[in-house]
């Protein structure tokens, strides 16, 4: 237990100062300040820039037109991928001769991996080939975390822009993010995951007869440069189906580590890129203060709740000393069981090393609760950051009337169009969980998918939802998804949390962009005070988390309640 | 309107009881509607209501907790829209007195200007252009400005203030106000208002709230209080699927319950209510606002113009000091300055006198006696008095007396004159029988208390920035001193206007008050424009509030009204939603106890039975509205601090207590409804 916490106060310390200067680092490149990369990237930049028609630094566009960009690029990412899926068996690249992919499940992956969600309904080695993997969804995992980034930065671009037209330009936010943050830092991770043991080749799979003299067959292919993405894109699509616990994806207790701070490590930086992009850097390390606040309460309750192990257990013979090991790598146990599982539903990663579906009900609880408020704890790659901007603007225009002005943020005033836009996206996660997950528990097609009786059904449906609409894409494993209902459906959610966050996001930033900023006084609503950290963390909990404690009282809650009397579902 | 102190009781019983009633007309939807939290409230009220008569006809067990439930929601509709009458009542009581001088008045209207054929007419029937005549002793039929004569005018009507005020034709003192009476003389008066748009009735609309306008950070509040009532009818709506998942079943009217409990019922009920009330707190300040939007600007504030004269300073200059040449005795020269100044009525000349008695022994005055007072004039720039014995003594513009004087000036006197006017003061050259003795000081005299006025607003963050006509050495003396953040010295109009904008393209929101006409420009750019009553009928056009004390000194009290409103919808909207917490953890374990029975270990509160805990909850939820109606009406407390210190206090009073207090105080209405068996 000490190792845990030994554990649990290295990768804080170390992913805080990784993230400082990546954070300051993307401040310069969305500045379009020069960067040390800047040599030998910027006639690279040049070429795909001019492909896009988009000439020099004179570009910038109206939040419209920057809306119109990113929903167009997805469109178009979303058609492809749905043509390769469907087309999979007629494509190279396919030494299993795996067939297409049925209509609902290749729209559920498409929109799933075009959001950044990488919700996956299918097992990865049964289903995708070579060609899949490499040109559908890689090609995904890193233009929709670039989208995320790219929208990230004009948000940003919002709050500090002087009675501007423009929130910059997409084309050249997500040249810039692709170019300058993701591939440099894949190709080093990458590189990492092959030293470490992950394969990365294109081989047939290998049929092997194990030590106890079973025949198996042992699943290759390109799996280390899509790992590096979909950790750092936050994507955590898995090349294979058991994700991040199969050891040629996650092979020792260093990858683990490293891949850990890989999923939090762009989302931790944006506060700090915030705070060098509004030139206070106090302001970014307030917000970074109420994401790292919120996710050790997560991480807390699950280890917690984890290592205390399960009551009914204990009565078995089946050892607890080690925590509830049910569902777990016995490689990683519940210490990096349960700091993984933090953090990848804090960022909107959803890989896994852990069945969360196997967590005790309190365990799986704080996951659920980070989706549900809208994965803003560090979030998604840029999607968390403006997640959050939106708690906070929220906070700002509630307490900020305390002071007796118009409440405003960064200089900006919030007014009714800001209000409105931001209560327009907080509607998202209420109706893509609630209304979506009151469906499912009483269409029977829907419900046939559930696996388990009682109030662990309800955990599994709600995870599906929490998971599609907050764009995470981790997995209760009872839950059987891939059905036409639920892939339509989850499909639905997911576009929802993606797009009904970035239109509205852009919407508020064009706006704000053009205000006037009021200089701070001594009458300025102080926005990087410990107090102010406490408030947004208090919001977020009030109206982002007690939305759902209603359904999670039924869920979760009741399942440990029910644990603690010694019935188990 | 006289009795402008005067203010009406909190719960006055001649305002409450027809608010009693109003708030029951109130429940009509149609009235409800643009109020949508307690617009879904009466709706499930309503609902609630038929689900009782259901109950009732079924013989169901449960009907009489359905019944409270749905009484206690229409209590929650009905204490809400008593709240909003309360607001409306004080503000039609003021009102009423207002418009009992406002009852239609015989008016002498004119063909032409120039004519004095006079037809009499209903003040009603006049329209804008209407030429009028009021005569000594006349009401001033409608607004207007002033066109031809002089005449003394009784404005208590309007400003309280009983002393007559000079209105004349041309210059700044033109605009008359309808309502007012003419005390001597005559006016001819062009109308500028039409009937029903006079100040009288803007700012008795005001206050009655019937054209109130929602202000920008209203709207804005009500879209997050719509926002949040979609919500919770999203949460409260699928929760039946989920209990029905779960087996189990909760009645309609628990999900109802929880659903009422948890909208922002308090802001929702109290908001139009703050408003009102805001609008009447500056009409008691005796302010009229054109528009909603201008107080709720005034909170905003960042830069205050203050204009010296009047605001920072007393008008006049005041003797300060003396300064006798070489070979003067000082008392000499005070004795002189006495004298000269014996028969000058001006304040400036009065002060001398003060201040010389004050330094003199006394009975001075009984050794000369006055032959002939020399009074002001423009060529001479200078007075005084020739005594009975002979001499004769001056004071005046330096270069005026030592031309009366007959000789040049002096090393030692260029000196002390240049030494005055550097500090900022006004020097006065005495002589005696054609021999100047020494120097008078006048200064500028800034008001006691001032300086701490202005750190006060440094503390909220705004910055005041003094006008003036002086020259810039003294205006940064009078600066200094005043403790103002920033001067204008050798205002004009035009750099008036161009420093409103240059503060404003900074992005900061400003606050001028003014009279003249040439204010106007000034007063139309600024975002906060406080017009004097006394001013012309333009700067009244162009600025947004109307003073009508003409007290320069109220924009201060402006910003703070304004700024009290906000903090009031804001600590109310903190504090109810903090509450949800408590209603959670009351009708959650009371839903669900029966399909899982673990659940009630989140029943911290102990309540006593499900039935109990959703009913305590209920009625916590609709007695809070009434608690909480004096502070709505009379505005949260509201002591100038910085933006931090403001939030840290109030966010304990009603955050932390709005987290607590209802744990309170369902636990004290469970006991009660336990022990009185209702539930």
């Amino acid at each position: 237990m000490a190792s845990d916490i030994l554990q649990f106060i290295l990768y804080c310390v170390l992913l805080t100062a990784l993230a400082w200067p990546l954070g300051l680092y993307m401040a310069s490149v969305f500045n379009g300040e020069r960067t040390f990369l800047t040599p030998i990237l910027a006639p690279v930049e040049g070429l795909f820039a001019s492909a896009c028609g988009v000439d020099g630094q004179k570009c910038d566009q109206h939040w419209t037109r920057y809306a119109l960009s990113v929903l167009a690029f997805n469109a178009a990412g979303w058609l492809m991928l749905y043509a390769v899926l469907r087309l999979q068996g007629v494509l190279p690249w396919n030494p299993q001769g795996l067939p297409g992919l049925s209509p609902d499940l290749a729209f559920n992956t498409a929109v799933s991996f075009v959001t950044n969600t990488n919700w996956q309904a299918y097992g990865g080695e049964t289903t995708m080939s070579y060609f899949s993997q490499m040109v559908g969804l890689t090609v995904q995992n890193f233009v929709s975390a670039a989208t995320g980034i790219a929208v990230g930065a004009a948000v940003i671009r919002g709050f500090f822009g002087r009675e501007t037209r423009g929130i910059g330009n997409f084309w050249i936010d997500l040249i810039r993010s692709v170019l300058y943050v993701l591939l440099p830092l894949s190709i080093l991770f990458g590189l990492f995951l092959v030293w470490q043991g992950v394969p990365q080749n294109l081989t047939h799979y290998v049929d092997v007869t194990t030590l106890e003299g079973a025949k198996q067959t042992i699943a290759q292919g390109p799996a280390a440069s899509q790992i590096a993405i979909k950790q750092l894109g936050t994507n955590g699509g898995g090349f294979f189906n058991a994700n991040s616990a199969v050891p040629y994806e996650n092979p020792t207790p260093l990858t683990n580590f490293v891949e850990m701070l890989a999923i939090l490590l762009i989302p931790a930086a944006f506060p700090f890129m915030f705070g060098r992009m509004v030139k206070d850097m106090r302001q970014g390390i307030a917000i970074f203060a109420a994401m790292g606040i919120l996710f050790l309460a997560a991480l807390g309750l699950t280890y917690g709740s984890e290592i205390q192990g399960n009551p009914v257990y204990a009565e078995m013979p089946v050892d607890q000393t080690a925590g509830n090991m049910e569902g777990k790598e016995v490689r990683f146990g519940v210490g990096n069981s349960a700091l993984w599982a933090s953090a990848t539903t804090a960022a909107s990663n959803g890989s896994v090393n852990a069945m969360h579906d196997s967590f005790t009900p309190l365990g799986a609880l704080a996951p659920m609760l980070q989706m549900q408020i809208g994965e803003v704890v560090f979030g998604g790659v840029g999607s968390g950051f403006y997640g959050m901007l939106l708690f906070v603007v929220l906070t700002v225009f509630i307490a900020g009337l305390m002071v007796g002005r118009t409440p405003e943020y960064l200089g900006k005033k919030i007014e009714a169009r800001e209000v409105k836009l931001a209560v327009i996206t907080f509607l998202v996660m209420p109706l893509g969980v609630l209304v979506f997950g009151a469906m499912a528990a009483v269409i029977p097609t829907a419900l046939a998918s559930v696996q388990d009786a009682g109030p662990h059904g309800l955990s599994e449906i709600l995870y599906a939802y929490s998971s599609g609409t907050g764009n995470n894409g981790s997995a209760f494993a009872g839950f059987g998804a891939n059905t036409p209902y639920h892939n339509t459906m989850i499909g639905i959610a997911m576009l929802l949390g993606r797009y009904v966050f970035i239109v509205p996001m852009l919407a508020i930033a064009g706006s704000l962009a053009a205000k006037k900023t009021v200089p701070a006084s001594a009458g300025t609503f102080p926005t990087h005070s410990p107090l102010f950290v406490g408030l947004l963390v208090a919001v977020i909990l009030i109206i982002g988390g007690l939305t759902f404690f209603p359904a999670l009282a039924l869920g979760p809650i009741a399942e440990h309640t029910a644990m603690l009397a010694g019935q188990t579902f | 309107m006289a009795k402008k102190v005067q203010d009406t009781a909190l719960l006055d019983p001649a305002v409450m009881r027809p608010a009693l009633l109003a708030a029951l007309h109130k429940l009509d939807p149609r009235a409800l509607v643009s109020n949508p939290v307690m617009f879904v409230t009466e709706v499930v009220a309503a609902l609630t209501t038929l689900l009782f008569l259901r109950n009732l006809a079924l013989g169901s067990g449960a009907a009489f907790l359905v019944a409270q439930i749905a009484a206690w929601l229409w209590f929650t509709v009905y204490f809400a829209n008593f709240a909003e009458a309360m607001a409306e009542g004080r503000g039609k009581a003021r009102a009423d007195s207002l418009r009992s001088t406002q009852s239609e008045t015989p008016a002498k209207k004119l063909a032409s200007p120039d004519t004095r054929d006079v037809e009499t007419v209903s003040s009603r029937s006049l329209r804008t252009g209407d030429i009028v005549l009021v005569e000594a002793g006349d009401i001033v039929p409608a607004d207007g400005e002033a066109i031809d004569g002089v005449a003394s005018v009784d404005e208590s009507a309007i400003t309280g203030e009983s002393a007559p005020v000079i209105r004349e034709a041309g210059g700044d003192r033109s605009s008359v106000t309808g309502g007012t009476r003419v005390v001597s003389d005559w006016l001819k008066v062009r109308v500028t208002a039409k009937p029903g748009e006079s100040f009288l009735d803007r700012m008795i609309a005001l206050v009655e709230g019937a054209k109130r306008q929602k202000t920008p950070n209203e709207i804005a509040l009500n879209i997050l209080l719509v926002g949040m009532t979609i919500i919770f009818l999203l949460v409260v709506v699928t929760l039946e699927p989920f209990v029905a998942y779960s087996g189990a079943f909760v009645p309609v009217a628990y999900l109802i319950a929880l659903l009422v409990t948890l909208i922002p019922t308090t802001i929702g009920g109290l908001l139009s209510a703050i408003g009102v009330a805001g609008m009447d707190r500056l009409v008691k300040a005796n302010v009229v606002a054109k528009s909603g939007r201008a107080v709720e600007a005034a909170g905003d504030v960042d830069t205050l113009l203050l204009d010296k004269t009047g605001t920072i300073t007393f008008g006049a200059r005041m003797a300060d000091g003396f300064y006798p040449l070489p070979g003067v005795r000082e008392p000499d020269l005070t004795e002189a300055s006495l004298y000269a100044s014996l028969s000058d009525e001006t304040p400036e000349g009065r002060s001398v006198v003060e201040l010389a008695r004050k330094l003199l022994p006394r009975g001075v005055e009984q050794r000369a006696s006055v032959k002939q007072a020399v009074a002001f004039s423009a060529q001479t720039r200078m007075s005084g008095v020739d005594l009975v014995d002979g001499t004769e003594l001056r004071k005046g513009a330096t270069d005026a007396v030592l031309a009366w004087c007959e000789t040049g000036s002096s090393k030692t006197l260029t000196d002390i004159v240049e030494r005055i006017a550097k500090s900022g003061g006004t020097p006065l050259l005495v002589a005696r029988d054609r021999r100047p003795l020494g120097v008078i000081h006048l200064k500028d005299i800034v008001k006691p208390g001032i300086r701490e006025r202005f750190a006060e607003l440094r503390r909220m963050g705004v910055r005041t920035v003094m006008i003036t006509g002086d020259n810039p050495l003294t205006a940064a003396a009078i600066a200094a001193e005043a403790g103002v953040d920033d001067f204008l010295a050798e205002a004009t109009p035009e750099n008036k206007l161009e420093l409103i904008r240059k503060e404003q393209a900074e992005g900061k929101l400003v606050a001028m008050c003014g009279d003249g006409s040439n204010d106007a420009p000034a007063l139309a750019q600024a975002d906060v424009g406080v017009a004097m009553n006394t001013g012309t009928p333009a700067a009244k056009e162009a600025g947004n509030l109307i003073d009508l004390d003409s007290d320069p000194t109220k924009l201060i009290e402006i910003v703070m009204v304004g700024k009290q409103l906000l903090i009031s919808r804001g600590s109310l909207t903190t504090f109810s939603i903090a509450n949800d917490v408590a209603k959670y953890f009351a009708i959650l374990p009371a839903l669900f106890v029966t399909a899982y029975p673990g659940l009630g270990a989140l029943n911290v509160m102990g309540l006593s039975s499900p039935g109990s805990a959703i009913l305590s909850a209920v009625i916590f939820n609709a007695l809070v509205i009434i608690a909480l109606i004096p502070l709505a009406l009379k505005g949260v407390k509201y002591t100038p601090a910085s933006a931090a210190k403001l939030l840290r206090h109030n966010l304990l009073i009603y955050g932390l207590g709005g987290l607590v207090v209802p744990f309170i105080g369902i636990k004290a209405i469970d006991l009660v409804v336990s022990a009185l068996a209702l539930a």
